[in-house]
């Protein structure tokens, strides 16, 4: 299999501070990525400067073989690259409808099959859809985040800590979720705090500390590495 | 006290053009929490564009250059002023604006000399009419139902097309917004120049009731109508326009007094003294903090 995207010698900074120092991995076409690492590490600032969102001081970021790095957000989402951003971040004052349509912003195509789509994975906002998203409970605003993010049909799509503040109920349907978006087609790039999950769900994975990769392997091996267990998992050597 | 109905509808008149004006302050605080300063400055460019233009082209030429010259403006405030200030702190923009209204106002003293301009009277809605007894010009009949037409399709705008879509997520997040691919300087853009358009209405249902215009011919009208929108709740459209016409109203029902007459405009300032202080959300402002 290919490769989707290849980020290369990336390096953002903030005022002088380094959040991301030189880093270069692969996300293979088709498959689920993650990235791990605790807070501060940089997971973030790599995904907002490959939507677009934070502007890099070097590095390339190829997607299908082209270097996005640089576009304004709006040509990364136009080439099929979608962040669904930390916090949620619904539209409040629109309502659950107006936000999926909202998702497919720059499609001039006709969007049915996909409104379709995302209500068959998420019957909830179906039922929902004349409520304003400000109204609806954390779980749901994260599906109707996750949602409108699919009404772009991006070939990646890239989630910030999709389980953040999540009964852990909840969070189990929005792995089950990324699964199911997966086996459609789509390649996930994730970001999790949730290691367990995030690795378990993952065909390779990353781990970030202080702005550097500092391991890499499939979700299955670096559940079983002595220090991720007991740096993200919790669990004593 | 002897209200009259030519009081009433004059104040519903006057409402009307405030709301015209109100309109481009709230929209722009909407989305990019500023107080446009200049804008009541753009009304008055207006006013006095159209004066040039009736110089050299008959009306009919002249209103429709005049809409775009008023829109190109706003346009261009923005692009040139604001713009390049979108990561700068919220204060800085507003002095930018503060600046821009001081640049138009004596931009228009150097080219008209500081001599008022004989506005142009506009056939038709500068003619007098009589309704219910009382003899005034059309134009005061004209606006409250312009005005209500433009507010009408303004909010079906807002609420029912893709870049009114586009505007409300805008005003509520600039980042997601620019994650679901919307361009937002082309929102902010469109923003602008709507409400330069309004204005540019405004101005030619204003100025018709008066002779003349001077370089702070905008300066009463704008700061009315920003009063009118913090009455009614900056950032909200339905707010700026009732509170525009109960601003208009009230101050025309002042006038009808013989004894009060001369406090109209200082009735219009204690109010915004009020709201500030009691209700500084306005009548259907948002809830949430958010320093100026």
């Amino acid at each position: 299999m290919s490769n989707i995207l290849e980020i290369r010698n990336l390096s953002v900074s903030y005022g002088g501070i380094e959040a991301i120092k030189n880093i270069s991995f692969d996300v293979e076409e088709g498959k689920i990525v993650t990235l791990i690492g605790s807070n501060g590490a940089g997971k973030s600032s790599t995904l907002r400067s490959i939507a677009g969102i934070v502007k890099a001081k070097h590095g390339e970021v190829l997607f299908e073989g082209e270097n996005i790095l640089g576009m304004s957000p709006d040509h990364i989402v136009k080439r099929g690259v979608t962040l669904v951003p930390e916090g949620r971040h619904v539209f409040p004052n629109l309502t659950v409808l107006e936000n999926l349509k909202i998702g497919a912003y720059l499609r001039k195509d006709n969007i049915t099959a996909d409104l379709e789509n995302v209500y068959t994975l998420f019957p909830r906002l179906k039922e929902r859809s004349w409520q304003l998203a400000g109204t609806l409970s954390g779980g749901e605003q994260q599906m109707l985040a996750v949602g409108r993010a699919l009404m772009a049909r991006p070939k990646l799509i890239m989630m910030d800590e999709p389980s953040l503040g999540l009964a852990p109920i909840v969070v189990q349907g929005i792995f089950d979720i990324i699964r199911q978006i997966n086996e459609q087609g789509i390649t996930v790039l994730l970001i999790e705090q949730n290691a367990n999950m995030a690795l378990k769900v993952a065909d390779s994975a990353f781990v970030m500390q202080t702005g550097e990769i500092t391991l890499s392997g499939t979700g299955a091996e670096l559940l079983e590495n002595e220090e991720v267990k007991e740096a993200y998992l919790g669990k004593k050597k | 006290m002897n209200i009259t109905i030519d009081h009433i509808l004059a104040g519903i008149s006057v409402g009307g053009q405030y709301a015209l004006i109100a309109i481009g302050y709230t929209m722009v605080y909407g989305i990019l929490r500023l107080i446009n300063f200049a804008h009541g400055d753009v009304f008055m460019a207006s006013g006095l564009i159209i004066v040039y233009l009736t110089t050299a082209m008959p009306l009919q030429y002249a209103i429709p250059i005049v809409l775009l010259l008023t829109v190109m403006l706003g346009f261009l405030i923005e692009r040139a002023a604001y713009k390049p200030l979108r990561a700068a702190p919220r204060m800085s923009v507003m002095i930018s604006a503060i600046g821009v209204s001081y640049l138009i106002q004596n931009l228009a003293l150097y080219i008209t000399g500081g001599l008022p301009q004989t506005y142009p009277a506009i056939p038709w809605i500068s003619d007098s009419i009589t309704i219910f007894g009382a003899v005034t010009k059309r134009v005061t009949i004209i606006t409250p139902i312009l005005t209500a037409i433009l507010i009408v399709l303004l909010v079906a705008l807002i609420r029912y097309t893709k870049i009114g879509m586009a505007m409300r997520a805008v005003s509520k997040d600039f980042e997601t917004s620019q994650l679901m691919g919307i361009k937002i300087n082309r929102v902010i853009s469109t923003t602008f120049v709507i409400g330069s358009l309004l204005a540019a209405v405004g101005s030619l249902l204003y100025f018709t009731s008066y002779q003349s215009v001077v370089p702070t011919s905008g300066s009463m009208p704008g700061l009315k109508a920003f009063v009118a929108a913090v009455f009614g709740g900056i950032g909200s459209i339905p707010g700026a326009v009732i509170g525009a016409f109960i601003i208009g109203i009230c101050e025309n029902l002042i006038k009808s007094s013989t004894d009060f007459s001369i406090f109209s405009d200082a009735f219009t300032f204690a109010l915004l003294i009020v709201v500030l202080c009691v209700r500084p959300t306005g009548l259907f402002g948002e809830k949430s903090i958010d320093k100026v």
